[in-house]
């Protein structure tokens, strides 16, 4: 019964979106006027469809309507109620109908809240929006259709993988797509704005908070998955230049990119086809990172069951986007006249889109790579950790020596008059970086540098409030989020720098001990949940220089449906640091494999990233205030 | 007097940075290694037969006396290129490790000749 | 923009999505057939009952070669077993055991049950050994020929497609 509401409901709103098209068309051949009510209507009512077609697919979840195929596949009845309905945008199908979702409900929204823009504009932005809309809807429909029905219905589904189950990766996926499917709209608003050559700075004002939402949206995603996977999959680390990770993080450079050049846009009129190169990469990179996610040619951390049809279908699709911007674009390029001082906020910004292309370029490289050889040489290699460590690091140390200037030069033309102010900050930040390694003993250089220049952007940064703020002009949305990326660079290269990691065979009973800790494995118990076994192990730490003891409890669990062997850490967190401790059981031995870690200023970490995504949202609020 | 601190900082620096001697972290080592048997995973965080097999090898290499750089060599030597998680620099590989260089001079010549029409 | 570099971006990106979709329908699995063709790397094992040491020359003495990595918790171990132990009547043919992280008394228990194909047996008890030929994952098998080089690689268990290939080559 659900199967058939969801397939008509599906059909209704391609029918929609054909009637959407076909009236913008019409609408498009009397260029005065406003835009005719129906198409509102017809939008408002696409819109609302489509959630019903998603609360359609949660009730089969809830419900565990198991004669449909994806739910008889990613659920069971013995699953708690929050994750059945995560559950929903937790698997392929599932997924693409949030896609479709954010799709249409942006293309309504990008509707109603441009009206003082052309009309033209405007029509052709939906109608590129909606071209998209029925890409995907065909793709749901005809190839990983959620509703799909298995006749006879099972009495009981497959169950969902228990790692998966978690209050984090409930929400990772909804964020993270709000914002790479939200960059759509700029990339539909980009084809219009090539189409009706309305290329003045105006256009700036429709797409700048579409950019900004979804830039604020996508780091929330990446930073809920990254603490996912820092407890989850008990390795200590939360990110791990996974494939899977890169893909969300490609677009995400090119949005920080799009939207620091959109000022330069807005304010001076240039770098208009920048821009919309920009807006057209950002998808075009996002639909990338889902093919590379859902056809399985990649070997990732993250699996999502993987089919070559799949991949046809979304290679397809990316190669229309392409070849049909690469089309447009070449069509429309005309050579601008810039009037550039190399000493100007508009060159310090263009430095900024200089480092995020650089960093684009080797993830992306870092990424694909891979793929290349493997298909030209058949040799396949593995690109990790160390690559991207070994080419971005340096560079991170001149982009934060960037960052902290930039903000504070001037428009066309700018005189250095403060120098001696930066000289004192550069020794300041020498200073307090000293004090960190004398005390602490670190000694690679490129740590120390790294550290020197992420304090240096954070006190100039200050310096610059207080300065704006006697001069009551503070810019707080800059401020926050420029301070707090310094800050997330210093707490990463801290928490790298003086992260301990042991690693020991130990029996129930023994103590290990090591610089100042001392871990003793007391007890391990057998503990039976509703829908999982779990072996408990106590472990206690002692830091035998502060006498201070923590008993910290990892388990190995045994999931039932699907069977399953999960690993959880435990960890016990302050404001300095996070005690991390995993067990794992040695095949046919009484051995236990624990790992135990120090890691300190994890919790800063997290809330660095808040903070950066705060710094997005107050800007978001001051440019709604100022429209 | 700014020279002067600056004289004293480097010398600080220069105490705290070549003081200690290299030694080599078996971590270090299994965190850049693949393992086979798993979906992505490092050595290092692996709980698998395997992976507690190569961490007792890489042990043994290193009391032998095997620099990193030939601990690394002998895997790829035994398991394919596929087990090092940083590729090597050599013919097929080249490319990975210099167009991000190549991109980043591109971008920064451009940059220059933006501002230098203006001239 | 001038022609030549908008033909260059096409054909680049034309390129890019031909591979990805050639791509597509590879196998990714990993497997390390790099290894075929080339020579057999030094090792020590130890033999099962003594405490004496196989050593690569001790392969020399035989046409052929098939290094078979097995141990008797391993459950695909004993589908393969019906195949090796038809390989044990190839006169061309000598089988090397290698036991692995095993228990002496289940190993025995293991030959016991199921016959013994094995010409000459060893053992790796902490599978250190292994590491030298390339081994992830139990059962394995390598066949060499008489200089020791290595002719085909077998990860999981032997198929009787296997089977048929191995008495093609040594034949």
């Amino acid at each position: 019964m659900l199967s058939n509401l969801g397939n008509s409901i599906l059909f209704l709103c391609v029918i929609l979106s054909l009637s959407i098209i076909y009236f913008a068309n019409q609408s498009l051949k009397t260029p005065e006027g406003k835009i005719s009510k129906i198409i509102y209507q017809f939008s408002l009512v696409q819109s609302c469809l489509i959630i019903v077609c998603f609360f359609t697919l949660i009730a089969a979840f809830i419900v565990s309507d198991f004669s449909l195929i994806t739910v008889y596949q990613n659920s069971h009845t013995s699953k708690p109620i929050l994750y059945k309905i995560s559950g929903t945008w937790g698997n392929h199908e599932g997924s693409l109908l949030l896609w479709a979702i954010i799709l249409t409900i942006f293309s309504f929204l990008f509707l109603v809240y441009n009206n003082n823009h052309p009309k033209k504009f405007r029509l052709l932005t939906l109608i590129v929006q909606n071209i998209l809309i029925l890409g995907f809807l065909f793709f749901i429909l005809f190839n990983s259709n959620p509703f799909s029905s298995l006749v006879p219905a099972p009495n009981e589904g497959l169950g969902l993988n228990p790692i998966l189950q978690d209050p984090a990766l409930a929400i990772h996926p909804p964020l993270l797509y709000i914002g790479f499917v939200g960059s759509s709209i700029y990339f539909s608003a980009a084809i219009a704005s090539l189409i009706s050559n309305y290329s003045s700075n105006s256009f700036s004002l429709s797409i700048k908070n579409w950019v900004l939402v979804s830039w604020c949206f996508q780091s929330l995603g990446i930073l809920v998955g990254s603490i996912w996977a820092y407890y989850e999959l008990g390795w200590g680390g939360f990110w791990f230049w996974d494939p899977v990770e890169n893909a969300s993080l490609l677009p995400w450079f090119a949005m920080t990119a799009l939207f620091h050049s959109l000022i330069v846009f807005e304010r001076r009129n240039i770098f208009y086809f920048w821009v919309i190169i920009l807006c057209l990469m950002t998808f075009i990179l996002s639909v990338m990172g889902t093919f590379l996610v859902r056809s399985g040619i990649l070997n990732s951390v993250h699996t999502f069951a993987s089919d070559p049809s799949r991949g046809l279908y979304i290679l397809s699709f990316l190669s229309l986007m392409i070849f049909g911007s690469i089309f447009l674009l070449f069509k429309k390029y005309k050579t601008e006249n810039y009037n550039l001082n190399q000493n100007s906020k508009e060159t310090f910004i263009l430095i900024n889109n200089w480092f995020m292309m650089f960093y684009l370029v080797t993830v992306l490289l870092g990424t694909i790579y891979p793929i290349f050889t493997d298909a030209i040489t058949n040799n396949q290699i593995s690109v990790g950790p160390p690559f991207y460590n070994t080419i971005i690091i340096p560079i991170v140390v001149f982009f934060l020596l960037f960052m902290a200037v930039g903000p504070r030069v001037k428009w066309i033309k700018n005189k250095f008059e403060d120098l001696k102010i930066y000289i004192f900050i550069l020794i300041g930040s020498l200073l307090i970086n000293f004090l960190i390694t004398y005390f602490l003993e670190s000694y690679s250089i490129l740590s120390n540098l790294i550290i020197i220049s992420a304090l240096f952007l954070i006190s100039s940064s200050l310096v610059d409030g207080i300065k704006e703020l006697k001069k009551n002009r503070l810019d707080y949305a800059r401020i926050i989020s420029h301070a707090s990326f310094g800050f997330l660079v210093l707490f990463i290269g801290l928490n790298d720098i003086f992260s301990i990691e042991k690693d020991y065979n130990i029996k129930l009973g023994e103590t290990k001990k090591f610089e100042n800790y001392s871990i003793k494995f007391q007890t391990l118990d057998l503990k039976e949940f509703s829908n999982y076994k779990a072996v408990v192990g106590e472990l206690e730490v002692l830091n035998t220089d502060t006498n201070k003891k923590n008993i910290l409890n990892p388990e190995i669990r045994i999931y039932d449906n699907p069977q399953t062997l999960t690993y959880e850490a435990s960890i016990k967190s302050n404001f300095l640091r996070d005690y991390y401790l995993t067990m794992s059981n040695i095949d046919r031995s009484d051995y236990y494999n624990i790992k135990f870690q120090r890691k300190p200023l994890m919790i800063w970490i997290w809330i660095s990233v808040v903070m950066i995504v705060i710094g997005g949202f107050l800007r978001i609020f001051t440019n709604a205030k100022s429209n | 007097m700014k020279f002067k601190l600056f004289l004293i900082l480097f010398v600080l620096y220069s105490q705290s940075i070549f003081s200690e001697e290299k030694k080599i972290d078996p971590n270090s080592i299994h965190k850049n290694l693949r393992c086979l048997v798993c979906q992505g995973q490092t050595i290092s965080d692996s709980n698998s037969d395997f992976a507690q097999t190569i961490k007792l090898v890489v042990k043994d290499l290193i009391n032998e006396g095997k620099t990193e750089e030939e601990i690394y060599s002998f895997m790829s030597d035994k398991y394919g290129e596929w087990i090092v998680f940083k590729p090597e620099l050599n013919m097929h590989n080249s490319l990975l490790w210099i167009l991000p260089y190549i991109a980043l001079i591109f971008g920064g010549f451009f940059i220059f000749g933006l501002i230098k029409k203006r001239q | 923009m001038q022609k030549a570099t908008k033909v260059l971006i096409i054909l680049f990106l034309i390129f890019v999505i031909s591979i990805f979709y050639i791509s597509l329908n590879r196998d990714t699995s990993y497997n390390t057939s790099s290894l075929i063709n080339k020579e057999l790397p030094e090792f020590e094992i130890s033999f099962f009952n003594e405490k004496k040491f196989y050593k690569n020359n001790d392969l020399k003495k035989n046409n052929y070669t098939l290094i078979n990595f097995w141990a008797s918790w391993c459950a695909p171990c004993r589908t393969e077993h019906p195949i090796l132990m038809k390989l044990s009547q190839e006169k061309n043919l000598k089988i090397f055991g290698v036991n692995f992280k095993d228990k002496k008394i289940h190993a025995d228990q293991f030959l016991k049950e199921l016959g013994n194909p094995y010409a000459f047996i060893g053992k790796d008890i902490n599978g250190k050994q292994s590491v030298r030929f390339g081994i992830y994952g139990i059962p394995e098998s390598i066949l060499i020929n008489k200089n020791l080089l290595i002719m085909k690689k077998f990860v999981g268990p032997l198929s009787s497609d296997d089977l048929s290939q191995i008495v093609e080559i040594i034949n």
